[in-house]
């Protein structure tokens, strides 16, 4: 089933269109950040913004458009939301994880030890990851 | 009859906004729902108990407002409008929440809050290790970790 | 009106999420470790199922919906297993 664009009001063009600019504006940021910013684990915060209202504004727009154009409440893209939500925290945890297991086994030094952490944690705030491997 | 009730419900659910709502498809859902939770009987997951369930929206619009506050914060951070350097580090939080689906609520939402991420829960001294993006404040930082997640998850699973 | 609305916001969005599928995928070339690597995956993935939703708005087709959430499903299963590889160099144990 095809629905046309021009068959919608006014109004919900506005909404579906500030969502989606919304959404995928967060997306270009969060992309933005995650090439911008210096170590892996400052990296890790960038792609979160276009996985919580990323992910939420474009499914947002995309429920209002079906659900004004087709004439009934459509919102299994929320299935895709709620998916997204619970799975991308799993990945970044095991990946974060990962991380910090080979740079404690290389001796990097730039994140704390597994033994006394918060004594270390304090000693080495700022300092830059070198760029091996 | 049922082991998982809520499994077996949210099952259903996702069935009918895949496929549409229509009698066959309802019928359908449920046989499928209900063979599905029996095979998950068959692995014996905890089974969560939930003491005041009311308060889970309670949490749920917290953190949708936190959410959409570290949206902006980290936005902002990365497009440096403010001009001011951020300032990333390690910090480690003592946990006093047992409750292992408690514990990976929490982690669930405190790496969805863009900004902040879980890296490690020890659970020999129940510590848990964070990296947060803008570390001005430490203190705040705990005191939201304790006191607006902890506390609130501590009630719902108690 | 609400169809010249519609295009050029439809139009923009994609451009931006195109935009940060190249900067993801500039990450993932560049690296410098394999950890960053994957989450220049991930963030090409996730970009890349937004587009699909966008491309759904656009033509009013439901059909791009199912194959976004195919994209996230096997994305997400892709992902746990480049992690559990590279913290312990097997994927099965």
């Amino acid at each position: 089933m095809i629905h046309s664009a021009a068959d919608i009001p006014v109004w919900a063009a506005i909404a579906v269109a500030f969502f989606l600019l919304v959404g995928s504006g967060l997306a270009l940021i969060g992309a933005i950040g995650f090439l911008r910013l210096p170590t892996f684990y400052e990296r890790i915060h960038a792609p979160t913004l276009g996985t919580s209202w990323g992910i939420g504004g474009v499914m947002l727009a995309s429920m209002i458009f079906f659900t004004v154009s087709s004439g009934r409440l459509v919102f299994h893209e929320i299935l895709i939301g709620i998916f997204v939500t619970v799975t991308t925290p799993i990945t970044f945890m095991m990946l974060a994880r990962a991380a910090l297991h080979r740079d404690r086994a290389e001796g990097n030094g730039n994140v704390p030890d597994k033994q006394n952490k918060s004594q270390v944690a304090q000693d080495v705030l700022g300092v830059n990851e070198p760029g091996n491997g | 009859m049922l082991p998982y009730p809520l499994l077996t419900l949210s099952l259903v659910l996702m069935w009918l906004l895949l496929n549409g709502f229509t009698p066959g498809h309802l019928v359908l859902g449920i046989l499928v729902a209900v063979f599905a939770s029996w095979a998950m009987a068959s692995l014996r997951p905890d089974k969560p108990r939930l003491a005041k369930w009311y308060l889970l929206p309670k949490l749920f619009g917290i953190v949708l407002y936190d959410i959409v506050r570290s949206n902006i914060a980290v936005a902002l951070i990365i497009l440096k409008i403010g001009r001011r350097s951020h300032n990333p580090g390690f910090l480690t939080v003592e946990l006093d929440v047992e409750n292992h689906l408690a514990i990976a609520v929490l982690a669930v939402v405190v790496t969805s809050t863009p900004g902040s991420a879980w890296l490690e829960y020890d659970s020999n001294d129940r510590t848990v290790l964070l990296h947060v993006l803008d570390l001005d404040n430490e203190a705040e930082w705990r005191n939201t970790i304790k006191n607006r997640y902890e506390k609130l998850l501590m009630e719902i699973f108690a | 009106m609400s169809a010249i609305i519609l295009f050029t916001a439809v139009s923009i969005a994609q451009l931006m999420l195109a935009a940060a599928m190249a900067i993801a995928s500039v990450r993932m070339f560049r690296g410098p470790r394999a950890q960053d690597r994957i989450i220049g995956l991930d963030t090409l993935y996730i970009n890349a199922m937004l587009l699909l939703v966008t491309f759904g708005i656009g033509t009013g087709r439901v059909i791009y919906f199912e194959s976004a959430l195919v994209i996230g499903m096997l994305g997400f299963v892709a992902t746990v297993a480049l992690a559990k590889f590279l913290m312990r160099g097997e994927v099965i144990e």
